[in-house]
């Protein structure tokens, strides 16, 4: 294994391994714009020079493997010399757009001039103009061949990752641009990702476009809830300025890296779900249709589940947390003696990247902690001799309400359930409440809140609560992480297991009990 | 109060008389009481014998209370003076603003409201679909003018007289703030509209 020096630190690193890599061992820097590890190396953009002691000239970092012995200078003088000069020449043709451009704030090219570059442009000439501004190239995407700076990371993504080809350079010198391929759209299901891997503002996203400007937004970690993968992703919220896109609070997804999960990457299906989070949102609670408090709502289901005995159930959608359903299975299956199921998740299409057929984020979580699937709601309820049951989520539940004395629904989109519920009780979404997921792989993952829940909603689980204090068997949770703790210790699967532990990328199944916590 | 025995050796402060214990006049407050309101008096039939005499246009060298009389009377507004904010126009009317956000981030009131849209013209390529300033938040600090890549935002009206009958009166669209001109520094007038030394 070669053992080299970079900027006087000693690391000893893998056969192979490039500088770039090992001097990340170290938490050192590279200012790189092509280099993308997740795609293969390019070595055009040449930001990343280095001086290698006993070379003849600056090599670059994203393609030079660490060899033993090896000196290497990351920030010596002649470094960021190089680094100002090849920053200067990117510039050359750049435009002066950054009002404009949703990428400012975001912008690699903002970052390294602050740091590296930072001097006045000795361009006497004019700039190149390129053939066309913000054209329209597929769907979701804009592409501004003036702004690119022909790193070529979304080519590569295209011919690596979604193996569509969908862009290529064309023209020669500075006159070369991005370009579709002769009668392609850029509308393969992971177009999105070529926004997200742009160092700069030539590829944007046309969701995104002029909604806000990004120093606006607070990321917050969380979990893509489109299917079964739990792609790891950052919740964007606006949460000072409610002027902007017309009050939404959640502005956009971006995907976060987890190489157990989806790497780099998430599908356009998974990146455009956030709508729904500010869109037609259940704000108040229903008892027979009319507009009623959340208590008086709680207060009619708790006497219609007390009227029950144990001749209740509940039937947990999939796109619950791991949290409620534990709070469901422990009230109904455990303390009053009732029945505890989960919904069939909705199916669609898969691939073979990310894309899985079952979309709903939790559907593993439901078959840990719940155990039994009812298909049909209604078969199930009679079979199981339900008088009151109690819905969480979102389901196809038509001629219910015949079936059973009473039906309650905990919703957050009005829907089909909502319509076959005598009491309505507005829930929470992933992005307003505590929680995890376990993802069909088995990997239990976290979300954060990112925005308080909407008008009179309240948290699921805190409803799933107030239910048991209503039926005379109250928690004693204060928090989300309180209620993961008595399922770590009930459920075999999530022994030792703790949202602590579980930090930003989760940890598998049952790992609690065979190795120590992985810290992220 | 300059009768006020000072004891010998206190420290005051310049110009700040130091109040000894009162005297046996003082103390009995009717006598001090009677000399405020003739003070006072005596003001008020100077003044207003010199107003009357200005109405007909007589000693008008003779200033008739310290006060500007506003609205009759206006004073002079510096030609730098930060003031009522507008929008520039481009050549062809369209607002010079690109809604890069940037007055809206700097404002230390949050009293910028600014929502963009797509320009038809792609060279240009967004403009602001909205641009509010609510005037009654707006705390004239002029980082917005500063701030302003396109020199958009300028607080050249010389408009300083701002007031509504509610909250919402006080913000000013966009069309109003393109509606603005830059005005030639106010002179100070009189109650008759003449321009006078102020």
């Amino acid at each position: 294994m070669p053992k080299l020096t970079i900027d006087g630190r000693e690391v000893e690193v893998e056969q192979g391994t490039t500088l770039i890599e090992a001097a990340r061992r170290l938490d050192i820097h590279i200012p790189h714009y092509c280099y993308h590890r997740g795609l293969s190396i390019a070595g055009n953009c040449r930001m990343c020079l280095v001086e290698v002691e006993g070379a003849p000239k600056m090599m670059i970092a994203c393609h030079t493997q660490a060899a033993d012995g090896m000196v290497v200078h990351t920030d010596n003088d002649k470094c960021r010399e190089f680094r100002a000069s090849i920053l200067e020449f990117i510039l050359v043709n750049h435009p002066l757009d950054c009002p404009v451009c949703d990428q400012a704030g975001e912008c690699k090219l903002q970052d390294y001039y602050m740091e590296h570059g930072a001097a006045g442009s000795r361009l006497d000439e004019d700039k190149v103009k390129k053939r066309a501004k913000a054209k329209q190239i597929g769907p979701n995407i804009m592409l501004d061949t003036e702004r690119c700076i022909l790193c070529s990371r979304c080519v590569r993504f295209t011919d690596e990752i979604t193996h569509t080809h969908e862009l290529g350079i064309t023209e020669r010198a500075d006159h070369s641009e991005i370009t579709l391929a002769d009668g392609a759209w850029l509308d393969n299901r992971y177009a999105g990702c070529v926004v997200d891997i742009c160092p700069v503002g030539a590829l944007t996203d046309r969701d995104f476009r002029f909604k806000c400007r990004v120093w606006y937004l607070t990321a917050v970690d969380s979990i893509c809830t489109g299917c079964g993968r739990g792609c790891n992703i950052a919740i964007h919220v606006n949460r000072d300025r409610p002027h902007k896109a017309g009050g939404a609070r959640v502005m956009r997804y971006k995907p976060r890296e987890n190489p157990e999960v989806n790497q780099w990457w998430m599908c356009d299906e998974g990146r455009y779900t956030y709508k729904q989070i500010d869109h037609d949102r259940l704000t108040e609670a229903t008892v027979e249709g009319r507009t009623a408090t959340v208590e008086e709502a709680l207060d009619a289901t708790g006497a219609a589940l007390r009227k029950a005995g144990d001749a209740v159930g509940v039937l947990v959608a999939t796109t619950a947390t791991n949290e409620e359903l534990y709070l469901a299975r422990a009230l109904f299956a455990g303390a009053l003696g009732g029945h505890a199921a989960y919904l069939a998740p909705p199916q669609g299409e898969a691939d073979d990247l990310l894309i899985l057929a079952d979309k709903a984020p939790n559907t593993r979580g439901a078959q840990e902690i719940l155990g039994e699937q009812a298909a049909d709601p209604v078969a199930w309820v009679k079979e199981k001799g339900v008088k009151a049951v109690v819905v969480v989520g979102e389901a196809e539940l038509t001629g219910l309400k015949a079936e059973v004395d009473h039906v309650a629904v905990i919703a957050t989109h009005p829907g089909k359930a909502t319509e076959q519920a005598h009491v309505v009780l507005p829930g929470s979404v992933h992005a307003e409440a505590e929680g995890s997921f376990t993802n069909l792989a088995g990997r239990v993952q976290r979300i954060r809140v990112a925005v308080p829940p909407i008008g009179g909603a309240v948290e699921t689980w805190r409803l799933l609560m107030e239910l048991g204090d209503r039926l005379g068997h109250p928690f004693d949770f204060a928090f989300e992480d309180d209620i993961f703790a008595a399922l770590a210790d009930q459920l075999a699967p999530f022994a030792g297991l703790s949202h602590e532990s579980l930090g930003r990328r989760g940890a598998p199944l049952g790992s609690g009990t065979t190795q120590p916590a992985e810290v992220a | 109060m300059e009768n006020v025995a000072r004891k010998p050796g206190t420290v005051t402060p310049a110009g700040a008389p130091k109040r000894g214990p009162l005297s046996f006049w003082e103390r009995i407050y009717v006598v001090e009481a009677a000399r405020g309101v003739w003070i006072t008096t005596v003001h008020f039939c100077r003044n207003m014998w010199r107003h009357t005499l200005h109405l007909v246009g007589l000693a008008k060298d003779k200033q008739a209370a310290v006060t500007v009389q506003y609205p009759e009377e206006l004073r002079y507004v510096p030609p730098r003076s930060r003031t009522r904010h507008r929008i520039v126009r481009r050549e062809d009317g369209s607002p010079r603003c690109v809604g890069c956000m940037m007055c809206e981030t700097i404002c230390p009131a949050r009293c910028i409201y600014i929502v963009a849209e797509e320009d038809p013209d792609p060279n240009i390529e967004k403009r602001p679909k909205r641009f509010d300033i609510d005037l009654g938040m707006c705390v004239f600090c002029g980082f917005c003018v500063e701030a302003c890549p396109e020199d958009a935002i300028r607080m050249d009206t010389q408009m300083v007289d701002l007031a509504a009958y509610s909250r919402n009166g006080m913000i000013l669209t966009l069309d109003q703030l393109l509606a603005g001109e830059p005005a030639a520094p106010r002179e100070a007038t009189n109650a008759l509209g003449e321009r006078v030394h102020g």
